[in-house]
């Protein structure tokens, strides 16, 4: 079997035309990794640039209210430019200057992605094209004028349904045509090898410090570590170096949308199955033809069909659960984070949200981490449009 | 020598591509008949998927039409099935493994052995994960038909030795779709293969004209043509298999001056 697996999911399932360009990235990242100065560069950028490392908050109203778990919030949306995008687009920006590349494209689907690719840009100079599904451009408006004001092309893409998916296959089209200045960073720990890899490894710094930061404020580990699931990488990156202690419970909340029992839903470990699409074998919402059908949720950043190989992987192990919360649970997370603490989430993190205030009232005595993967700003016209409120910004 | 393989041998290939069930299977019937009247040496049927992540806007276009019209992998077999009544040129799908993978490879090549197809193009199935679908098709007397593109350089030996059928030479970077010019050294990718094989190569990606066909022919073993007959679909609907019968009867003649 191929490169970079995870049990039976991910590879390189790709055109033979992208198979030098995967292949000259695995190479290069292999190399920079075990290199100490490039570690030491990105750390700086972590530290310097983006603000790391982000606060573990002890969220004490929220655990009053719920009387259950003691609930550490992550702050990954303290990070610069909101979410925890920038900790891979920093990595990979750095990789694709040392590798010689002038050029960045990217997909985005809540544009947080596609705002930390911009911003990576105008910090390396480099040029960026991002690639953003039409329907969520008019959904995530404000984060289309923070790209251009960034010095980014954002290009809307009208194929198919227009959203998440879609702006990663024409971002695979555009690498296709254009290799050799071009980095392609996607933004997700999905993809061909060796991105799901690569792209772990570089958000892996958020349980690298929620263990640091839980030892010495708790003395112990967490026992749940709660993170909304698109791709998977605020997740997988929470997730990491907690995998080999198997009494942490790893809880993934997948976007239900309008319910799992629906077809207007994203929850990919919950009602997909075993495919292959966009470079990667893994679980997939699709039809009995292999189509891959059209999902929804109130997210743009969780509106994906896929998940990363990774969790699947660790879905099929029992290592990590998928769970779904739908576009109401979250809404209702994302305004009473707002209310009990002062903080709005993303609507992707008010997943992790909601599934947490099912789940404390039952925790009595434990400790819950929630990775807060983004701030919510980007947000409050669409739910308050959901609350059939019409916000002019 | 495979059925394929004896398709180059009576001189220089014309292989044209069309999208199944755009707009119509009637339709598609209708053109297949047609272009292998025309001297179409070999034709490519494209199963429709919802995401063809190696196709230009044209094919693109063309997958959502047919899907949108109720096209399943099914009805394709049972339309390949009427076509082989009559039509006896080799032919070949090209769709993507997801295509294959969910309808269960072992079920998908029996049926498309039962149905009379020759080989299988599957463009997200590069060398490295070749294994996982090739033997099944070749155990069961199809070729699996490997890609090489303008990037391959070094990979050109390990593609070409284990190639099957004929060798699909990806003319150009980029998606599938008519170009005005063709700049990549095809001659010296050609010349690559053939220090490590003898199977025939096809040159496809960006022809359209008769001129480029013959082109591409002249140092190659023949041309294959989707996005422009596929746009010649779009444009008449199902009046298009006249015009396309043309097409393919001049396009075959260009081979042939090569």
């Amino acid at each position: 079997m191929s490169a970079g697996r995870f049990g039976i999911h991910g590879g390189q399932y790709i055109p033979e035309t992208l198979m030098v360009a995967v292949t000259e990235l695995e190479e290069a990242y292999e190399h920079y990794k075990a290199d100490p100065e490039f570690q030491k560069e990105l750390t700086a950028l972590f530290n310097e640039y983006a603000g790391r490392p982000s606060l573990l908050y002890y969220a004490e109203r929220m655990t009053n209210d719920l009387g259950g778990a003691k609930i550490y919030l992550k702050r990954e949306d303290l990070n610069h430019t909101g979410a925890h995008k920038i900790n891979n687009v920093l990595g990979q920006a750095l990789l694709a200057k040392k590798m010689g590349k002038t050029r960045l494209i990217a997909e985005t689907g809540a544009g947080q992605h596609g705002v930390a690719t911009a911003t990576a840009a105008a910090l390396f100079g480099m040029e960026c094209v991002v690639y953003m599904g039409e329907e969520d451009t008019i959904r995530q408006a404000l984060n289309v004028y923070r790209m251009r004001l960034l010095g980014a092309e954002v290009i809307p893409v009208t194929t198919g349904t227009a959203t998440l998916k879609d702006a990663v296959s024409a971002a695979m089209r555009e690498w296709t045509r254009r290799i050799s200045d071009t980095h392609y960073c996607l933004g997700s720990v999905m993809g061909p090898h060796p991105f799901p890899t690569m792209v772990r490894d570089f958000q892996a710094v958020i349980s690298r410090e929620i263990k640091e930061q839980m030892l010495e404020r708790e003395g112990k580990l967490p026992d749940a570590v709660l993170a909304c699931v698109g791709g998977g990488s605020n997740a997988i990156g929470a997730f990491y170096h907690f995998i080999e202690d198997k009494q942490v419970r790893l809880i993934g909340c997948e976007a239900a949308g309008r319910g799992i029992d629906t077809f207007e839903t994203a929850a990919t470990v919950n009602t997909g199955k075993l495919g292959i699409f966009h470079g990667m074998k893994s679980y997939f919402c699709q039809d009995e033809y292999g189509q891959i059908a059209p999902v929804y949720s109130i997210s743009a950043g969780l509106d994906y069909p896929g998940v990363g190989p990774e969790h699947a992987w660790l879905h099929d192990i029992g290592r990590a659960e998928y769970v779904p919360v739908t576009d109401d649970e979250a809404v209702n997370a994302f305004e009473y984070l707002a209310k009990t603490e002062g903080i709005i989430p993303a609507i992707e993190s008010a997943h992790a949200v909601a599934q947490a205030i099912k789940m404390a009232p039952d925790m009595k005595d434990k400790i819950m981490v929630i990775n807060i993967s983004g701030r919510g700003d980007k947000d409050c016209a669409a739910i308050a449009r959901y609350r059939g409120e019409d916000l002019h910004e | 020598m495979s059925k394929i393989a004896q398709a180059f041998a009576g001189g220089k290939a014309f292989i044209p591509f069309i999208t199944c069930g755009d707009p119509s299977l009637e339709t598609t019937e209708e053109l297949v008949r047609r272009m292998a009247a025309a001297g179409a040496d070999l034709i490519e049927l494209g199963i429709p998927f919802s995401d063809p992540t190696a196709e230009g806007p044209v094919i693109q276009a063309a997958n959502a039409r047919a899907l949108s019209g109720g096209v399943t992998t099914d009805k394709i077999f049972d339309m390949v099935e009427r076509l082989r009544g009559d039509v006896s040129i080799p032919l070949v799908f090209m769709t993507y493994a997801n295509v294959v993978f969910s309808y269960g490879k072992e079920r998908f090549a029996d049926r498309a052995k039962a149905v009379g197809m020759d080989g299988v193009i599957l463009p997200d199935v590069p060398f490295e994960e070749k294994e996982e679908f090739a033997d099944t098709f070749q155990s069961r007397g199809m070729d699996f038909i490997s890609l090489i593109a303008p990037t391959s350089e070094y990979r050109i030996a390990r593609i070409a030795e284990n190639a099957k059928g004929f060798l699909y030479i990806v003319s150009s970077l980029g998606v599938t779709g008519e170009r005005k010019e063709i700049t990549t050294d095809i001659a010296g990718m050609v010349s690559l293969v053939r220090e490590h094989t003898k199977i025939p190569c096809a040159v496809g990606f960006g022809i359209s004209t008769p001129e480029q066909a013959e082109q591409m022919a002249r140092v190659s073993d023949g041309a294959i043509v989707g996005s422009a007959i596929v746009r010649m679909v779009e444009e008449l609907g199902v009046q298009a298999p006249e015009q396309v019968e043309a097409y393919v009867r001049a396009m075959k003649d260009a081979v042939r001056r090569a």
